[in-house]
C-alpha cells in the first residue's frame, strides 16, 4: 500500500473526505473551479476509525487537504478554501 | 463433493498465462479508506498481484473463501492478494471488518472488470444483478499473467493449494 503522504500515481493534492459530507463537497467545488485534480481518499464510519486522517492531520475530522508539493496539511473546509483561493486563485 | 451435476459455465476468453491482464481503475477499499487505484499501479508497487474475483459479500462462498485465505496467511505483497467484488465501498468495508480481513477489496458494482476479463456470471433468479465468475489471476509487476484459474462450474471454489504454489 502507498504511504499516506506519497500518492502512488500522480496528483499533488490529496483530499480526505466523506461521502455526502457538504464541507467536503465545498472543497471539491473549489478544486474544480481552479482546475485542480486531487486524489480522493474516502473514510468511512465514526471518528474512531479514521486513523489515516489522524496520522496525517492530527485530527479525525474531514475534509483534510494535503498539498504535497508545498508540504501543507490542512483541516477545516473554511481554511482549505481560503488556502486554495490564496495559492491557486485568480489573484495568486 | 456432490454427486449431481453442477451448473456449467460457458467457455470464457479470459486472460491466460503469458497474456497481459486488462488494466482497470476502481475504488480499492483498505482498512482506513478507499481511493481509486489502477491495477497496474498496485502491481508495480506490490511486486505483483493475486486478483481474486469472488461471489457476493456475505454469502457462504465469500465468507468461507476469505476465512480460508486468512487462515493460510496469503501474502499482502509480492504478490498482494486483492479481491474484486460487486459491493459498493461501504459494504466492502463492513464485510472486511466482519471478517477482520487484511486484504483490500476492489469495488466494482457494474461488474465491468469481470466483463473485461470475460468472466461475467449473470445471477439466475436475481434480475439485474451479476457478479464475477469465481476466478484467480496471479500477475507480475507488469500485469503479465503468471497463473489463471477460472471456475467452470457454479459453485466452485478456487484450488487454494494450486494458487498458493503459483504465488511462490
Amino acid at each position: 500500500m502507498s504511504e499516506d503522504d506519497t500518492p502512488a500515481d500522480d496528483p499533488e493534492l490529496t483530499l480526505y473526505r466523506l461521502h455526502g459530507c457538504p464541507y467536503c463537497e465545498r472543497v471539491v467545488r473549489r478544486l474544480d473551479r481552479y482546475g485542480l485534480s486531487a486524489r480522493s481518499r474516502f473514510v468511512a464510519g465514526g471518528h474512531s476509525t479514521r486513523n489515516a486522517v489522524a496520522r496525517v492531520a492530527g485530527t479525525r475530522s474531514v475534509p483534510v487537504l494535503v498539498d504535497h508539493d508545498r508540504g501543507v496539511t490542512m483541516p477545516e473546509s473554511g481554511r482549505i478554501v481560503e488556502y486554495l483561493d490564496r495559492i491557486y486563485g485568480e489573484g495568486a | 463433493m456432490v454427486d449431481f451435476e453442477l451448473v456449467a459455465f460457458p467457455p470464457s476468453d479470459h486472460p491466460e498465462p503469458g497474456d497481459r491482464a486488462p488494466d482497470f481503475t476502481r475504488p480499492l477499499v483498505t482498512d482506513e479508506y478507499w481511493e481509486d487505484r489502477t491495477l497496474s499501479g498496485l502491481a508495480a508497487e506490490s511486486g505483483g498481484v493475486c486478483l481474486l474475483f469472488y461471489p457476493l459479500n456475505w454469502g457462504g462462498k465469500s465468507r468461507y473463501w476469505w476465512s480460508e485465505i486468512t487462515e493460510r496467511s496469503w501474502p499482502v505483497e509480492e504478490p498482494a492478494v486483492v479481491g474484486v467484488g460487486i459491493s459498493q465501498p461501504f459494504d466492502h468495508r463492513r464485510f472486511a471488518d466482519f471478517l477482520d480481513l487484511s486484504y483490500p477489496l476492489y469495488s466494482d458494482p457494474r461488474n465491468d472488470v469481470a466483463r473485461a476479463y470475460d468472466i461475467v456470471h449473470d445471477l439466475d433468479g436475481m434480475e439485474g444483478i451479476e457478479e464475477p465468475r469465481p476466478a484467480v489471476f496471479v500477475v507480475d509487476e507488469e500485469l503479465l499473467v503468471e497463473y489463471a484459474w477460472v471456475a467452470e462450474e457454479w459453485p466452485q471454489s478456487p484450488p487454494f493449494d494450486e494458487v498458493e504454489a503459483a504465488m511462490e
